[in-house]
């Protein structure tokens, strides 16, 4: 049981100071506890665990809070007590024998008691004080106080004497229990509410289906502010859990990291990453679509990050998911021999509602996983109503947002139509929902699959082609062509067809590399000719060039020679 | 085989020749411990004078014997014997009452 709950019993200044129960989920209902020093009711039918209750009371104050107490039972001996509860793991006996606890049994028998005429229980107030005194009781149980009414005739002296053993009480400081019998139309047959005005807080056992509920109300509490919603309570073989252990805010942290789905195609659609951690993934669809091998594969991936995790199975065995996992490709034995994985399987019918969140509770608190998987939650609707399916999702993913566990849930659409307001209407709580549905086309099914909505990041839009492989899961992008889309051997033929445009598109672009190999090639040397062309012109241009030098040299040659001819002369 | 006859005669016999054991607990000096320690003197002197012992015990005094005693109402008388044994809460006014419970016979007087 988590002791964790709240231990404030110096309260804040100006509310009133409590004393805490240390009942799992009660305290944080009633914000510490119930009223310190004052007497509170605790009224129910038969059976309903008024007595479990206030011995939880007692114990917890002498064993976590320092607190001893008084129990006076005016129903049942002290043994009969003491037995009743050494399956919770109490010792009275050795309670007692530290001081911590004092048991008194009341017997009041009518047939041995003759009343003569006026009387008061100061016999009660003497075994009482005598026995608060004796421990230094901080703690008192009055269960049940009002059997006096059937052992005592006089109704007059015993309304007003009780009245005066509650101010009494009062006075000596002591936190009180008492415990009351529901009658016809008021919370005790005896109207014990009308002396106890503190805090009254009503247990209720009721039965539908066949399947029954325990609900908690507190119906007063004077000067605190406290939920005054019936809140569902089991008892177990760990006493009283009061649900829900969780906050009843929306105040948990958030974190960005990501957490993969173990199905690398479908993480691409989420930003190449994956969904956050600590969020809630709902992945739906008809039957046979694969959610149970989507949820085991987010299960797998997440052991082999080494992470732990917990599958609740509510359809399948765990073996039998081994086995069937295993033709996919998914060895989760292996995590389960690692210590890394754990299932809990049972049957929906097994227990109520209220009993499956608190064994999802027990088991994720035993065993602190960073991945839950559950599946499916549609197989929960056997036993309850679609509303309160829901509210138990509701707490459920609220406590398990607050220990920042990531959670996938499978939920089983009946109908092929999408209806996207239904499954289970918690598409509207979780974080991120991946839909699977049948696409039946040519002749034969195929599986599509799409994100349907995930909070806080962009995903694909795409529907994909979901395919089973022996591999595991992959996700394959559907080919939209004029016909619609196109899945499964459509969708090979279309690929096969365009691995052929492919190919032949390939020989066109070599045929066209060539040509213009060659027309390069034809270029080159038609350069090479107009180069040799003009190398020979130059040639020629320098040639009567130097004839022309040559002549004009000789010219003056023989100019001048003619000149000094002349001169002679 | 018990006659029906020799029985009845058994029981008042032991209720005529035994002595009555009683024990009255009362707290303190309150109204009604003193009003029925009155009330029990004067009855068992007019009806069983010299065949009984009383023994008072102020509770308050030996306090736990409250939860040996399995006291809640108090004044109480407790009759040892003879048997069996009965308890009779009260200021003892109703004289009747008293003396049914302690099994005397207002007829043999």
């Amino acid at each position: 049981m988590s002791l964790k709950s709240s231990n404030n019993s110096d309260s804040p200044t100006g509310s009133l100071p409590k004393s805490p129960t240390g009942i799992a989920g009660l305290d944080e209902i009633t914000g510490g506890g119930i009223p310190k020093g004052r007497p509170t009711l605790i009224c129910g039918g038969t059976g309903c665990g008024k007595t479990l209750f206030s011995i939880e009371f007692v114990v917890h104050g002498a064993l976590l809070y320092g607190e001893p107490g008084v129990f006076m039972s005016f129903e049942e001996k002290s043994e009969e007590l003491a037995l009743n509860v050494v399956s919770l793991g109490y010792d009275l006996e050795q309670l007692q024998r530290d001081k911590l606890l004092k048991m008194d049994y009341v017997r009041i028998d009518r047939s041995e008691i003759e009343e003569t005429g006026e009387y008061d229980l100061d016999g009660l107030f003497i075994r009482l004080g005598y026995a608060i005194d004796s421990i230094g009781a901080k703690r008192v149980v009055l269960d049940t106080i009002e059997n006096l009414f059937s052992g005592l005739l006089d109704q007059g002296i015993l309304r007003a004497e009780l009245r005066r053993l509650f101010e009494w009480l009062k006075g000596k400081k002591v936190t009180t229990i008492i415990t009351g019998e529901k009658g016809e139309g008021t919370l005790t047959r005896n109207g014990l509410e009308e002396y106890i005005s503190d805090c009254v807080i009503l247990l209720d056992h009721r039965v539908a289906n066949q399947i029954s509920t325990r609900l908690l109300r507190i119906v007063k509490y004077r000067g605190t502010v406290h939920g005054t919603n019936e809140y569902p309570f089991l008892i177990d073989e760990a006493g009283i859990s009061v649900l829900p252990i969780t906050s009843l805010t929306l105040e948990h942290d958030v974190t960005s990291d990501r957490v993969s789905s173990g199905i690398p195609s479908m993480d691409k659609m989420l930003e190449g990453k994956g969904f956050f951690r600590g969020s809630s993934i709902l992945v739906s669809g008809t039957a046979g679509t694969g959610k149970t091998s989507i949820a085991a594969s987010f299960v797998h991936e997440a052991c082999n990050q080494k992470k732990r995790a917990i599958y609740f199975a509510y359809e399948e065995s765990p073996q039998q998911i081994i086995r069937n996992m295993r033709s996919i490709g998914i060895d989760l034995q292996q995590h389960v021999d690692s210590g890394l994985l754990q299932f809990q399987a049972s049957r929906p019918s097994l227990n109520g509602l209220e009993m499956h969140l608190l064994s999802i509770h027990k088991a994720v608190e035993l065993y602190d996983p960073q991945v839950v998987a559950l599946d499916p939650i549609t197989n929960l609707i056997t036993v309850g109503s679609m509303s309160e399916v829901k509210s138990m999702l509701i707490r459920l993913i609220d406590f398990l947002q607050s220990r920042q566990i990531t959670v996938m849930f499978t939920a089983l659409s009946l109908n092929t139509i999408v209806n996207e307001q239904t499954d289970e209407g918690v598409s509207s709580l979780v974080d991120a929902w991946v839909l699977v549905r049948e696409i039946e086309s040519n002749g034969e099914r195929n599986r599509g699959l799409y994100i349907m909505k995930s909070r806080g990041m962009k995903h694909s839009n795409q529907v994909r082609e979901f395919v089973i492989t022996d591999e595991g899961l992959n996700l394959v992008d559907v080919y939209l062509g004029p016909e619609g889309v196109l899945t499964g051997s459509a969708r090979e033929a279309q690929q096969l067809q365009e691995q052929t445009g492919v190919v032949l598109h390939q020989n066109a672009i070599n045929r066209k590399d060539r040509e213009i190999e060659r027309k390069r090639f034809v270029l080159e040397s038609k350069i090479a000719s107009l180069k040799e062309e003009f190398e020979s012109m130059q040639d020629e241009l320098n040639r009567t060039y130097v004839e022309e030098e040559l002549r004009k040299e000789v010219m003056e040659k023989n100019r001048e020679q003619l000149t000094r001819n002349r001169h002679d002369e | 085989m018990i006659e029906p006859a020799k029985l009845s005669d058994l029981e008042s016999d032991d209720n005529n020749g035994k002595t009555y054991e009683l024990r009255l607990f009362v707290t303190g000096a309150s109204i009604n411990s003193i009003r029925a320690i009155a009330n029990l003197k004067h009855i068992c002197e007019s009806y069983i004078p010299g065949r009984y012992s009383l023994e008072i015990i102020d509770v308050y005094q030996q306090k736990d014997l409250a939860e040996s005693e399995q006291i809640i109402a108090l004044p109480l008388l407790i009759k040892k014997f003879p048997m069996p044994q009965r308890r009779l809460i009260g200021d003892m006014s109703d004289t009747a009452k008293v003396l049914k419970g302690l099994g005397i016979s207002t007829k043999s007087e």
